[in-house]
């Protein structure tokens, strides 16, 4: 396929997958914004949204303080924000009608009818609390419904697999930023000092990335700070840990190796990261610093996305 | 103006036979229902993502086409004759230019002024002696044709460089069988769903010597803001190849390939939407960052065929068009079948003085414009407008040409008041190949929503219709 159509596929799949992010992110926070202080301490929650949806540094270019309005607005609706959810959609549909013959029409009519819809909200906003809920409800969904579309209508040929790609790489790229900004509520046993004040903290990190429930299922136990770094991290069985987005990504890597006949530097580079994900255990993690470990995925993951650039799609 | 002659009601108010059962479902569809069904096309339309973009309106960058719900209907025998005469009319084109480019014997005969061909700045002096697989240069084409009465069918323009609106031909078909299956089962309509098929089997059967047994054929578009991306998108899909943009093309040692996951291909045969100044910035325009580097070296080498072929303008210009009648008579030694506009050209004295007195009964055209730009039609124009028109035609006369005010055919069209008679041209695609040329039974049917408005093109508002041809 045409270098530029599997670009273009891959970069579709991050917009969409990153749009959901942010809707998570913002959701989230309004939850744990929602409660006491007593309950949340003193950290700025909606300076760490901003964190974690790695546009920290601009929004003081537009904004003065980081509150509820603010961000909301800048992380969703924003012209201004390269990443806002408004930007990640508009580049969606524009990624979609670039390579609309590669798509499904169930993959077009996702994005599409999506965009339609959306042309209101930015230009009224998000409205009050019921109306953003709304608005962050539907994202969410539309994401739901694109990889839906994906999964069940795409042949299972180079278009699926590159589109595949971006959707693995963006989540582990979510989930890792996710970690890298709160990984200090999530230190092991010996080490924790949190009391109830963390317990809103851990549960605002598995809403963002929608594993509350899966947390029960595969613990059996109250929430423990060292298990959600654990199922992020390592669990395989979560379709959002790390671990799991790079099995996808070397499977998806393969097939397309495979189906060319040839192996290169990016299906090598992810099978490293899958490797050393695989036999790691979170006591050596813990012991050689979560936070460097994060980052060092952090940069790893986003080599990958530029040696797959530079393998296939340039 | 006299009422114009009418698609269904023919001059004199009686029912044409082509429309007898569509008549009577009109009398037992409410209006509503037909509101109703209206309103539904416009969603599905939307939702499909068929727009076109116009230019230098920056507020709506994506507008829909306005579709009427109201098919043009055309019969068996009808058909019959404006098919044997478009056939008559691209192969004298394809003649023409084979000609213009080679022995040029149509200008020894002194039928066509040699500086009209020369001066003309869609002739391309690159195509001189360059042969082209089975003298094909145009492969598609688009001929818009009007009618004034029930027994001709006049040509107003032909389009032999990147003609488009096939996919509304193929879409407004699809939306109206969705919404409609009860008016169909009252019609036996040609079915047009094969356009696709014939177009790639057109373009496969004039790759070059050097292609593979089975050749690659893309389309090149201009990139998803020009203002028929989407047709472009929508034929790569159907026909089953990739759509490339010129950054996706690449000419090594004469030989074409495009871009892909798995390295370099070579290409055979690009169906291009893009223009011939745009195509190789080498060759035509430098500041061109839509073409292909050497891209015109390769064409030279006989390693790629372009369809159409480059230099095709000097087929379609305005100023030609006034002697396609001589044209066809030449190559052919047959009388047109297809009718031609008395048409009035400026460059020649006694014309152009002919024009400036009866500007406000005339339209006059420019030779090299498209797309309803840049045209006057006198009769709805005000002073001023025509006061600066004489002022241009004077400055400039061999720019443009004149015609008379034709009272375009209506057909009636749903409007707020109800249906009425709005008027209507009709484009249909003429395809060669190496061994035929085809044309799907039906065209684009392009509507003046405006009461009493002449132009149908979508750049100034126009909407379009189903076209179905009656099976005998």
């Amino acid at each position: 396929m045409l270098s530029r159509t599997a670009e273009n596929l891959f970069w579709l799949a991050r917009y969409v997958e990153r749009a959901e992010y942010l809707a998570r992110t913002i959701d989230a926070t309004l939850r744990v914004t929602a409660l006491p202080a007593a309950y949340v301490g003193k950290t700025n929650e909606w300076d760490s949204a901003l964190l974690t949806a790695g546009v920290g540094a601009s929004f003081y270019d537009h904004y003065e303080e980081a509150n509820e309005r603010n961000v909301v607005e800048y992380l969703s609706v924003s012209a201004e924000n390269p990443s806002s959810i408004r930007n990640c959609i508009e580049a969606a549909r524009l990624n979609s009608r670039s390579v609309r013959t590669a798509l499904t029409s169930e993959m077009w009519d996702t994005i599409n009818s999506a965009w339609i819809e959306l042309q209101a909200v930015w230009s009224k906003g998000t409205g009050n609390r019921e109306e953003l809920a709304k608005f962050l409800r539907f994202v969410q969904e539309t994401s739901l419904r694109f990889d839906g579309s994906a999964y069940r209508t795409m042949l299972r040929n180079d278009a699926y697999w590159f589109s595949r790609l971006g959707v693995h790489l963006e989540r582990a790229d979510n989930t890792a930023r996710i970690l890298d900004v709160k990984y200090h509520v999530l230190l092991p046993e010996e080490e924790h000092v949190g009391g109830p004040l963390d317990y809103y903290q851990w549960t605002s990190i598995l809403r963002s990335v929608s594993a509350t429930t899966a947390y029960h299922w595969v613990y059996r136990e109250t929430l423990k700070p060292w298990l959600i770094a654990d199922l992020l991290i390592l669990n395989d069985t979560l379709p959002r840990s790390l671990a799991s987005c790079y099995s996808n990504l070397v499977r998806n890597l393969d097939q397309i190796g495979v189906a060319y006949g040839r192996q290169g530097p990016s299906q090598r580079h992810a099978r490293g990261i899958r490797n050393r994900l695989e036999h790691s255990h979170m006591d050596d993690i813990f012991q050689r610093g979560v936070h460097e470990f994060i980052q060092e995925f952090i940069a790893d993951n986003s080599r990958l996305g530029e040696i797959i650039t530079k393998q296939y799609l340039i | 103006m006299a009422a114009a002659f009418d698609e269904m009601n023919g001059l004199g108010g009686d029912l044409r036979p082509a429309y007898q059962e569509l008549s009577r479902w009109l009398k037992e569809t409410p209006a509503d229902a037909l509101e109703y069904r209206r309103q539904e096309a416009e969603l599905l339309f939307r939702r499909i993502g068929i727009t076109f973009a116009v230019y230098g309106d920056a507020e709506a960058t994506e507008r829909l086409i306005p579709f009427d719900v109201i098919p043009r209907i055309m019969s068996a025998s009808e058909w019959t004759l404006l098919e044997k005469g478009l056939k008559q009319r691209v192969l004298a084109l394809n003649m023409f230019l084979k000609d213009i480019y080679h022995g040029r014997d149509i200008l020894r005969a002194n039928i066509i002024p040699e500086d009209l061909i020369f001066q003309n700045p869609v002739f391309r002096p690159e195509m001189n002696g360059q042969d082209v697989p089975h003298d094909i240069y145009v492969h598609i084409a688009g001929i818009d044709i009007i009618r004034t009465d029930a027994d001709n069918f006049i040509v107003l323009e032909d389009n032999a460089r990147t003609p488009s609106g096939v996919s509304y031909m193929l879409e407004n078909r699809e939306i109206m069988m969705r919404l409609f299956p009860d008016l169909f089962a009252r019609h036996r309509v040609a079915p047009v769903e094969r356009y696709p098929d014939e177009l790639l089997s057109a373009l496969r059967s004039v790759a070059p010597h050097s292609a593979a047994a089975e050749p690659t054929v893309a389309l090149m578009t201009p990139g998803v803001y020009n203002s028929a991306y989407y047709e472009h998108s929508f034929l790569a899909d159907k026909l089953g190849i990739e759509l490339v943009e010129g950054r996706d093309l690449i000419v090594k040692n004469d030989e074409v390939f495009m871009r892909t996951t798995e390295g370099l291909k070579r290409v055979d045969v690009i169906y291009r939407r893009v223009d011939d100044d745009f195509l190789d910035p080498l060759t035509f325009r430098p500041d061109s960052a839509l073409g292909v580097p050497g891209l015109m070296s390769a064409y030279a080498a006989g390693n790629i065929t372009l369809a159409n072929a480059v230099g095709t303008g000097i087929a379609d210009d305005k100023a030609i068009y006034s002697y396609m009648p001589d044209i066809v008579k030449f190559y052919l030694s047959e009388e047109p079948i297809l009718k031609n506009v008395q048409t009035w050209r400026c460059r020649e004295p006694q014309d152009l003085s002919y024009v400036l007195d009866n500007l406000a009964d005339l339209v006059v055209k420019e030779v090299h414009g498209s797309g309803g730009y840049g045209m006057l039609i006198g009769p709805a124009a005000t002073k001023a407008t025509i006061e600066a028109f004489r002022d241009k035609l004077k400055r400039e006369p061999e720019g443009f040409i004149a015609q008379p005010t034709l009272a375009l055919s209506t057909c009636p069209t749903c409007t707020d008041k109800g249906l009425a008679p709005r008027h209507v041209d009709l484009r249909p695609f003429v395809l060669t190949g190496s061994d035929r040329t085809t044309i799907v039974p039906g065209g684009l049917t392009r509507v003046a929503l405006k009461e009493g408005s002449l132009v149908v093109n979508s750049s100034q508002g126009g909407g379009t219709k189903d076209t179905w041809i009656l099976s005998e």
